[in-house]
Parts: structure tokens; sequence; C-alpha cells
């Protein structure tokens, strides 16, 4: 199981980066979501995965190696719900540069003097 | 009392939400938030110095299943630097904001913009860190995209974007560490780390935490978005961003570093010392060939950071207080210097150098006041950035490495001649218009005033100063205290 979401995280940290190279905001936009989601794959996979058995602890006394770990789950929570946040804001960047630029590349957008 | 340097703002910020949109109103209750985190961050300084690191354990959990609030010396400077800093930004908005950008919440931005500065100073937990950067960066995001113009949209777009890389640069470093520590209480992870270390893990979390951090920062040779963004917000918000969010980075860095491969000889540190010293270089030829103001300043911005790594990549108590003084000195005049350019602005719409002049021969206090910062980032004795010079260059010289101690000065020579220009070509020379100017007043005037006279400050107690900075790179280097004073004697260890 490690193995297989290692592979995943690894594919989707090399399209991630993949799409941000390019020129369209829409890609780099993906790229970024996609990025941002193989690090929670990572988290998982790297504290190591126990399958089918949740921390609900009901007996007084256990033993930790018993029960999934929960910290990495609700790091992938936060990590989530922030990653939703920035890109609903990478979105509404990217519209509103759009919509006054209308195009979607990025060299188009700004002669950037130098 | 620990947790007030996150809570003020916090609290400014949603009475700011909740106020009717009165302009002077907001900007009074923005300006006395500011002053409140100014005092709790002096109480706080004081404190720290008297009885040692401070810990607060949010909720009473215990320490390593928490999360951690700690401020040593390094913190609590850092967080002082932040009220002065807040009390300047703030300040000089009585002198007017674009409407648009106060109907917008301006002023409610900014304060959640300082909460996750002071937050990601104060936490104790690596994971806390993170949220604390995407907390300022969403402010900062925000702040920096209120704009209409082509240029500030795609500078805001860079800058967006490279930031969010970094982001998942430090989360998927997070979660290696996690990985093998089992813990993300940074002193917990600092005990458990001797024994669960791995070279090849060593190697990818160094280079991890170095590229998140380092993209922060500013660093050689992922500095390149800085440049391109803090020339286009209104100068209060690139006073903010450049005084404050790069030395987040060099605080992350130092903190992480310290703490996590605390072995002087590591192959990491040399790679931070060449960084650092091309990042100088790279920076000031930067500015060198720059026609504007605050694209100099950018420019300058970067070349400094190189300055306040070079501790770091050293590893010596003096090289990194030296290190922690010249932080202290560049956020004081960076945001001052930065903060000037709101002059230009003001008179003239533009930065750009040809099309300035004039203003000592209209209005020589003001260039008086100017002319502080500006030759104290170049190192002019007496001032702030010739004594915190002299603390680097002094410590890199003790560590015998002489080919960096010249580029050091190479690069100091730089930034007299970068910084004469700017002197030369905004203020000194003639005005290349007839058109008479519009007056600076006060208000415009005294944010500059109180940055400048803190920099004089810093001058005349240069010892003090020095002193500080010393006992808090002492603090650094020894992670016994810190990891003492937040796990205790009998702390329980990690679970996993």
């Amino acid at each position: 199981m490690e193995l297989l979401l290692a592979v995943v995280a690894g594919v989707l940290y090399a399209a991630g980066l993949y799409l941000m190279l390019r020129r369209r905001l829409g890609q780099l936009i993906i790229g970024l979501s996609l990025l941002s989601n193989g690090s929670n794959v990572l988290i998982l996979a790297a504290a190591g995965v126990t399958r089918a058995k949740p921390p609900l602890i009901t007996a007084v006394s256990v033993r930790a190696d018993q029960f999934a770990d929960p910290v990495p789950q609700s790091l992938i929570l936060t990590a989530i719900v922030i990653g939703f946040g920035v890109l609903a804001f990478a979105l509404v960047l990217a519209h509103r540069v759009h919509r006054s630029v209308g195009t979607d590349d990025i060299d188009a957008i700004g002669p950037d003097r130098v | 009392m620990l947790a007030l340097p996150v809570l003020l703002p916090l609290a400014t910020a949603i009475a700011l939400h909740l106020l009717p949109h009165r302009p002077r109103l907001l900007r009074l209750v923005a300006f006395a938030g500011s002053l409140a985190l100014l005092a709790a961050a002096i109480a706080l300084f004081v404190r720290v110095e008297s009885a040692g690191i401070q810990v607060l354990q949010v909720g009473s959990w215990a320490a390593p299943f928490g999360i951690t609030l700690v401020a040593d010396l390094f913190s609590a400077l850092l967080v002082l630097m932040v009220g002065i800093i807040a009390v300047a930004v703030t300040g000089s908005s009585f002198a007017g904001v674009d409407p648009r950008r106060e109907a917008f919440g301006y002023h409610a931005l900014i304060h959640v913009l300082l909460m996750g500065v002071s937050g990601a100073f104060l936490t104790g937990d690596i994971f806390n860190l993170y949220v604390w950067f995407e907390v300022m960066l969403i402010a900062s995001f925000v702040l920096m995209s209120l704009h209409r113009t082509r240029a500030q949209l795609h500078a805001a777009f860079t800058y967006v974007g490279l930031n969010l890389l970094s982001s998942a640069f430090l989360l998927t470093a997070i979660g290696l560490l996690y990985g093998q520590a089992g813990t993300l209480n940074l002193a917990d992870i600092a005990r458990a780390w001797p024994e669960r270390r791995t070279p090849g893990l060593d190697a990818a979390l160094s280079m991890l935490f170095l590229t998140a951090f380092g993209l922060k920062a500013g660093l050689f040779p992922l500095f390149f978005w800085l440049p391109a963004s803090y020339h286009t917000p209104p100068a209060a918000v690139s006073a903010l961003l450049a005084g404050l969010l790069t030395k987040v980075g060099v605080y992350a860095m130092i903190r992480v570093f310290t703490l996590l491969f605390p072995d002087p000889g590591a192959r990491v540190y040399g790679v931070i010392l060449v960084l650092s010293a091309v990042t100088m270089v790279v920076g000031l030829l930067g500015a060198i060939g720059q026609l504007d103001f605050r694209r100099t300043l950018s420019f300058n911005l970067v070349g400094h950071i190189g300055f306040t790594t070079v501790g770091l990549g050293l590893w010596t108590p003096a090289a990194l207080g030296g290190s922690i003084l010249y932080v202290l000195h560049h956020m004081l005049v960076v945001t001052s210097l930065f903060l000037v350019s709101g002059l230009f602005l003001r008179q003239r719409r533009t930065t750009d150098l040809r099309a300035l002049g004039g203003l000592y021969r209209s209005q020589p206090a003001v260039a008086c006041l100017a002319m502080v910062p500006l030759f104290s980032l170049a190192g002019i004795p007496p001032l702030s950035g010739f004594i915190a010079k002299l603390a680097v260059v002094g410590a890199v010289l003790a560590g015998n490495h002489y080919w960096l101690a010249g580029v050091a000065l190479v690069v100091s020579l730089l930034t007299v001649l970068s910084m004469a220009r700017l002197w030369d070509e905004a203020i000194w020379k003639p005005s290349p218009t007839d058109a008479s100017l519009p007056r600076l007043g006060v208000a415009i005037v005294a944010p500059i005033a109180w940055l400048v006279a803190l920099t004089l400050g810093f001058t005349v107690a240069a010892g003090p100063a020095y002193g500080v900075s010393m006992r808090a790179a002492a603090q650094l280097l020894d992670a016994r205290g810190y990891i003492h004073a937040v796990l205790g004697e009998d702390a329980p260890r990690a679970a996993r």
C-alpha cells in the first residue's frame, strides 16, 4: 500500500510541477492543486498506513501501534482546507486577470519593465 | 501574555471588519491596534530578557501533544520589530489610502498579516509554522492583488504562484519529517531526531527546507519573484512585505536548521554559505542596473538577505549573532526606505529615478530624514548598517573565511554605490520639471521619522543591541535550553 501511495504521490508531483512550468494560467492553477494533493498523499504514505484500525479507543489502556496514527490524517485535513482556500483565491485572481487582459498566457499579461 | 502578539492583531482585524465604514475611524482603530501590539511585544521582550525562554502550552495540552508557543530572545526580538513596523505602516495610512483599497478591508488585512507573522515567530510546532505561513501569505496575496494595471496583476500572479510552490515544498518536508520523527513539536523533534535521522533523509529534508524557506527569504537562485513584485503595490504595502515577509523566511530557516541539524560541519551549511555569497553579489549587481527607486531597493533587499544567512552557514555564536543584528537593522531600514518611496509616489506618482529629483531643494528636512536609512543601508559609519556589517564581517574573518569577507566587502561597496545613486538621482539633483509639487505633510513623514529615530537609537545603543543579539545566538546554538523550556524534565515522549 505504501508503495502504491508513494508512486501516486510521485506522479502527482511530477504532473503538478510540469503544469506549473506551462505558460497558461489555468494549467498553472491545476498544477498547484495537483502539487498540494501530492503532498497530502505523501504525508499519508510517509507516516505509515495502518489498514482498518481507526483510532477510536474504548479500552482504558491500549498500545499505540495497534491503531492508525490520527495525526497525519488531521494534518492532511488541515492542509486540504488551506489548499482549498488558496485554490479558490488563485482561481478568482486568474479570472480577474483574464477579464482585464483577455488572455491566459502569463507572458502576455505584463510587459515587465526591466 | 505570550499569546497577546497573536491575539491583539486578530481582535483588531475582527473589530475593523465589524466597524462602520468610516475611513478616519478605521485608521484610528488600526493604529491603536498596532500600538497595543507594540506594547505587548515590548512587555514580552522584557519578560524573556529577564526570566528566560517563555512557553505557553495552548489549551493546557502537555508539551509534545498540543500546540506550543515559545518565545526565546530571537523570537521576542523579531516580535518587537513586528510591533515597531506595524506602528509605522498603520501610521502611514493617516496620510491617505486609496479609497478602493480601504473599502476592501485594507486595514483588517494588514492586521491579519501581522497576526500571521507574529504567530510564525512564536510557534513551537512545525505544522503550526506552516499554518501561520499560509495565514500571512493569504493576507499578503489579497493586499498585493487589489490592483488594476497589467504590471500589477502580473506581479501578483508571480508572487502567488511561487509562494504556493514554496508552501508545497514546506508541506512535503513536514510530512517526511513527521514520518521519521513521529512528532511535530519542534523541541520534541530536536530531542528525538539524533537517534532517528538517516543520512539520506537528512540530505532530502535539508534541501527541501532550504528550498521552501529560501524561496520565502529570497535566496539565490529563488529570489526572482521578489524584485518582480515588490515595486508594484502602494508604498505602505511594499514596506510591510519587504520589512517582514522575507525575514520570516530567514527566521524559519535559522530556527528549523539550528534545531534539526545541530552539526556545524554539515554539508548543507557549506551550501548556505555559498548561496549567501552568490545572493549578495547577484542582488547588488541587479540593483546597480536599475533605473527605478523601488526596484533598486528590491534588489538591495535580496542582496542583503545574504548577510542574514551567513551566520547560519558559519554556525558560530559571533556569526549568528551578527546575522541577527543584521536582521534587526535591515527590517528597520528597508521598511523606512520603502516608506520613503511613498514620498515620491505622493509627489510624482512614479519612482522612476529619471523623473525624480529636487527633494533636497524643496524640503531639506525631509531629505535629511531620508538620508539616514539610505546611508545606513550603505553601511556608512556610525549608522546601524555599519555596526551590523562590522559584526558579520568580523565573525566571517574570525572563522578564516577570507573569500567570504572579501565578497561581503565588495558587496558593501556596491551598496554604497547603489545608495549614493539613489540619493543623487532621487533627492539631490535638481528637479527635472518646473512644475510645483505638492508639499509633503507631517502625516506622510511622521512614520519615516519614527523609524529613523529608532535607527539612530539603534546606533546609539549599539552595545546593548549587539549583546542581545549575541545572547540570542547562543540560545539558538545550544538547543538544550529550548528543549528543556518546552518539555521540562519528565515530559512524556511522543506516542510513536
